[in-house]
């Protein structure tokens, strides 16, 4: 019988999976509460030249592309998961768009932390 | 035969293949005690009120796996719900969901039967040990690795409440699955690769999508869900890892 290929599909979505369990209730926090309200956060923290700074430390940018990446692998997964499991056959098309969606964003965000400099 | 004092109303899915076009629902009421199983309703219905109705059923105690059914819309064994748990509502019972109906609530369970010959439902050990050789020694904490998985009863609970099953019936399946891992867990066994050459593929362990109803409906606390999950990650390493191992490796 046919080996599936599906691994690679489920080992980022595996990956993404554990990274937001781990960090993206924080992420919201930080981004989305935390900073903009100034709430047990300095507004300073994350200031055009911090960030530029963080986006340009190789870490930094380590951390800005997985965050952006697995999540995106993992969203897409669990989309045609969702679909699948109400009955909407995700078919082909729909694999194409959600991962080619994916991949394409994990490459942009490669090259834009990339193009930033060190 | 019974007090009296209580009457349930059993709604039974029928379907006698040379007289109905389809599947209907037939009414009975149904006096019980506060100990009849759903399984012990039927059989008053059927020595007493209407012998044309067929269904299995074997130990009455939640061993055999002959009868599961759904019961409100839930798949569950017959022996193993009571009456008493569903009055003063009526009660409906049909034959197993994702099977074909053979009659009334019994399925036709040739699918399960062959998947299951699939997998090698047996210990197929590396070497054969003649009998003067004595047992396959093993100890309790390798016993611990597939006991769980090892109290599968074959009722196909599972299957009825399985959404992957149910559109596609090439998925190996929740139960078949759980027993390939029982196999492959066992210390004394070493078939793992043959077993794996259906895991690995889209209709093993790669169809599932984690919706976990399986484990819930399992009457033995079997579950397959969580084996299949494991076995997910095994594929997955053996899916990056198969190109830098030796030939001839086990796993």
């Amino acid at each position: 019988m046919k080996r599936s290929n599906e691994p690679v599909f489920w080992a980022l979505f595996g990956a993404g999976g554990m990274l937001s369990a781990l960090t993206g209730v924080a992420l919201v926090f930080v981004t989305g509460i935390g900073v903009p309200l100034a709430l047990l956060l300095s507004p300073e923290l994350m200031s055009y030249v911090n960030m530029l700074a963080f986006a340009q430390h190789w870490l930094g940018k380590l951390v800005i592309f997985a965050v952006i990446a697995l999540f995106l692998w993992h969203a897409t997964l669990r989309i045609l998961l969702l679909l699948h499991d109400f009955g909407i056959r995700a078919g082909p098309a729909s694999a194409l768009i959600g991962n080619g969606l994916a991949l394409l964003c994990t490459l942009a965000a490669a090259y834009l932390l990339l193009a930033l400099g060190f | 035969m019974t007090d009296g004092n209580k009457i349930i109303e059993m709604e039974v899915l029928r379907y006698r293949p040379e007289q109905d076009q389809e599947p209907f629902y037939q009414s009975y009421e149904v006096p019980f005690l506060d100990d009849w199983s759903v399984l012990q309703g039927l059989q008053y219905i059927k020595d007493d009120l209407d012998g044309t109705l067929s269904f299995r059923w074997s130990c009455r105690m939640a061993i055999c796996g002959s009868c599961g059914m759904m019961i409100n819309g839930v798949p569950g064994l017959g022996c193993r719900s009571f009456l008493r748990n569903y009055y003063p509502g009526k009660l409906r019972v049909a034959a197993l969901e994702h099977f074909p109906i053979e009659r009334d609530l019994v399925v036709v369970v040739d699918d399960f039967m062959n998947k299951l010959a699939q997998i090698k439902p047996y210990l197929i050990p590396k070497q054969v040990r003649a009998l003067d050789q004595g047992e396959y020694l093993q100890t309790p904490r390798q016993l611990e690795q597939y006991r769980q998985f090892s109290t599968c009863i074959n009722c196909m609970l599972c299957y009825a409440a399985c959404p992957q099953y149910g559109m596609n019936t090439d998925f190996t399946g929740p139960g078949i699955l759980a027993l390939m891992h029982r196999y492959n867990a066992d210390s004394r066994d070493d078939g793992r690769a043959q077993r794996m050459e259906l895991g690995h593929a889209d209709a093993g362990v790669w169809g599932c999508t984690a919706v976990g109803y399986c484990s819930e409906v399992c009457p033995k606390d079997v579950d397959p869900a969580h084996a299949i999950n494991q076995n997910k990650m095994g594929s997955a390493i053996d899916y990056f890892l198969r190109f830098v191992k030796p030939r001839g490796a086990s796993q």
